[in-house]
């Protein structure tokens, strides 16, 4: 390098001018493998779910049905499904980000085996989901599992957690004998699904925590000095400086959390299976809307369909996004 | 680097508690899966915490009982690695493209790459599946390799990486008779190992540990890859639970040791896409 260094000086302020003056038609041509596989497989598939959901039929014959599944997709066993995706996002996304930020927290406290422990957090996310809720479901066993073993010899009642269809209130009214009466839609997940998401936190919290760790350390240690020689304690610190500088990162992993809980299908397909369920689990009480979608195009062969329940699961999920981006967007920008 | 210090030595000891608690959570699900992979039948069952007797046997007895289990594993590897060289081609020329070139629609198609990253999946399911199925791809490795040879994570990647390197690189070369494609074989290339290595982590990641796809368009056992295989042993080992956890062991081991020789890279490559996006 130190032989061209010369020249460049020399020819600066003539190459970038010129360079910048025209064209790299080349470009295209650099563009065109990636775009030709986004195109096919990422892009315009957006657009023919749109036309494959207005269509009935086997996935070889389409004939045009208007607006038929729609009609279909957004009857009761859409809005079961809905609801049971919703307790599935709202039961991990707070709770998950909640654990994630307190490690984080704690790591970031010159701990001297950061590395160590943020090595073993991540763990969960890299290893495969098939693998790790086979597991889990093993643990989950009613009849040999772990929990159970370990609840009979301390004595206290058992459950059947993957292939219990019962909602929380029931299973605490059964308990306690004390009747809630609450209405079905505030019945809670089945206990099913509350396993399902228990997994689901202990796979993504090691992620989000090393999220939140990297958004803390981009925080400039200046400022916490600057604030502690005007006499900020430490929970003015944390108060001030960490939840307003973080606030971006929170931001990021909230979406892109509820965003991959909406999507949620590996962990319930293999744990439904590992417990001996058809796909949906105990009454179908885990068929979130991507197993619905799922169930909807593989086992009644229906791709208009599961086009529409596609597209409307993609609406749904862009609604969210935008309302979090109004919500809490500007705040997070502000920061 | 620190925040701030705890200065307490109990606050300290109650830090170091919390996070072992987390460690433990975390690990306790492989350690069970191990121990339980090591003991018999009866003994998994009733629930000892060691093995009375350590059973290495499952592990060469769950291979024979998952009937394709090297196949499975060959799949999966082939799938993966290839897969990965395809991301590397596609996406260092495409954020190559971005980072250093100037052409009409640049900034549009730039949104455009990073919009495919906003779309769910699910989506595309049904219409790629119908593809598939129309070209007949069917059981075969383009069905599984070819949809995922790009992508906007490994673009996005490179491009922020590849705008970093300093202009008068360039300007040197163009003097030395380089033109922009051997510019990025020979200089931007080897420069960008980093990016290199993580694009190609988090896609081999992402090719060896997905189910739905391959669920979709494979039926023949010959074409499956490790998961698929995998997720229908839970069904057919049935009550061998010993085998079930020896069998999860080994899909689990590649990825593992891949991780923990190149965690550093893991984490860099979250710390920084992650975020700035």
């Amino acid at each position: 390098m130190s032989l061209v260094k010369p020249l460049v000086t020399v020819t600066a302020s003539a190459t970038p001018e010129s360079r910048r003056r025209r064209y790299d038609w080349e470009a295209y041509l650099y563009l065109l493998p990636a775009f030709l596989i986004l195109g096919v497989f990422h892009i315009w598939p957006v657009l023919n779910a749109l036309y494959i959901s207005l269509h009935t039929g086997p996935t070889v014959r389409l004939a045009y049905a208007g607006l038929k599944n729609y009609q279909t997709a957004l009857g009761s066993e859409f809005w079961k499904s809905l609801q049971i995706t919703l307790y599935f996002a709202l039961g991990t996304v707070p709770v998950t980000m909640g654990i994630a930020l307190v490690l984080a927290y704690l790591l970031f406290q010159g701990i001297r085996a950061k590395g160590l422990f943020r090595v073993i957090y991540f763990l969960p996310y890299i290893t495969s989901t098939v693998a790790s809720a086979a597991v889990w479901a093993w643990v989950y066993d009613p009849q040999a599992g772990i929990l159970k073993i370990i609840s009979q010899r301390l004595g206290w009642p058992t459950f059947k957690w993957l292939i219990e269809p019962r909602s929380l209130a029931r299973i605490f009214e059964g308990l306690t004998n004390v009747h809630l009466g609450l209405p079905a839609w505030a019945q809670g997940p089945s206990l099913a699904l509350v396993a399902v998401i228990i997994f689901s936190i202990w796979q993504y919290a090691g992620y989000d925590t090393v999220l939140f760790l990297a958004g803390l350390g981009n925080i400039p240690g200046e400022l916490y000095e600057a604030a502690r020689i005007d006499g900020a304690n430490r929970f003015q610190l944390f108060r001030l400086i960490t939840v307003p500088l973080l606030a971006p990162t929170i931001f990021f992993v909230l979406i892109i959390s509820t965003i991959g809980s909406f999507q949620a299908f590996n962990q319930i397909y293999v744990m439904n299976q590992a417990a001996a369920q058809t796909l949906g689990g105990p009454l179908d009480t885990t068929r979130t809307v991507s197993v619905y979608l799922f169930k909807t195009l593989w086992e009644s062969n229906d791709p208009g369909l599961a086009a529409a329940i596609g597209v409307l699961m993609a609406l749904i999920i862009l609604g969210m996004t935008l309302i979090q981006f109004r919500l809490l967007g500007r705040r997070a920008q502000a920061a | 680097m620190n925040a701030y210090r705890f200065r307490s030595s109990a606050t300290r000891v109650a830090i170091y508690a919390a996070l072992i608690v987390g460690a433990a959570a975390a690990l306790f699900p492989f350690v069970w899966m191990l121990l339980t992979s090591l003991k018999s039948y009866s003994e998994a069952t009733i629930g000892t915490f060691l093995p009375k007797v350590w059973l290495w046997s499952n592990y060469p007895q769950a291979w024979d009982a998952m009937k394709f289990f090297p196949r499975y594993l060959g799949n999966s590897v082939f799938i993966a690695l290839a897969t990965v060289l395809g991301v590397l081609v596609t996406s260092s020329l495409a954020g190559y493209a971005f980072a250093r070139m100037r052409f009409p629609g640049r900034d549009a198609l730039f949104v455009l790459v990073l919009f495919t990253m906003m779309i769910p999946g699910e989506v595309e399911l049904v219409p790629n599946y119908i593809l598939i199925n129309r070209l007949g791809w069917n059981n075969t490795y383009f069905a599984l390799i070819i949809p995922w040879i790009a992508g906007a994570f490994s673009i996005f990647l490179m491009r922020q990486f590849f705008i970093a390197i300093p202009d008068e690189l360039y300007d040197a070369a163009v003097l030395d008779g380089c033109g922009h494609f051997r510019f990025l074989v020979e200089v931007v290339l080897p420069l960008s190992a980093p990016a290199l290595i993580t694009s190609a982590l988090f896609t081999f990641l992402g090719s060896w540990n997905s189910l739905e796809w391959p669920l979709l368009v494979t039926t023949s056992q010959a074409m499956r890859p490790i998961q698929v295989g995998l997720a229908s042993f839970v069904s057919e080992a049935g009550t061998q639970v010993q085998w079930l956890m020896a069998a999860a062991t080994m899909t689990i081991l590649p990825v593992v040791l891949i991780y923990f020789v190149a965690q550093r890279w893991f984490m860099e490559g979250i710390s920084t896409t992650g975020l700035k996006g």
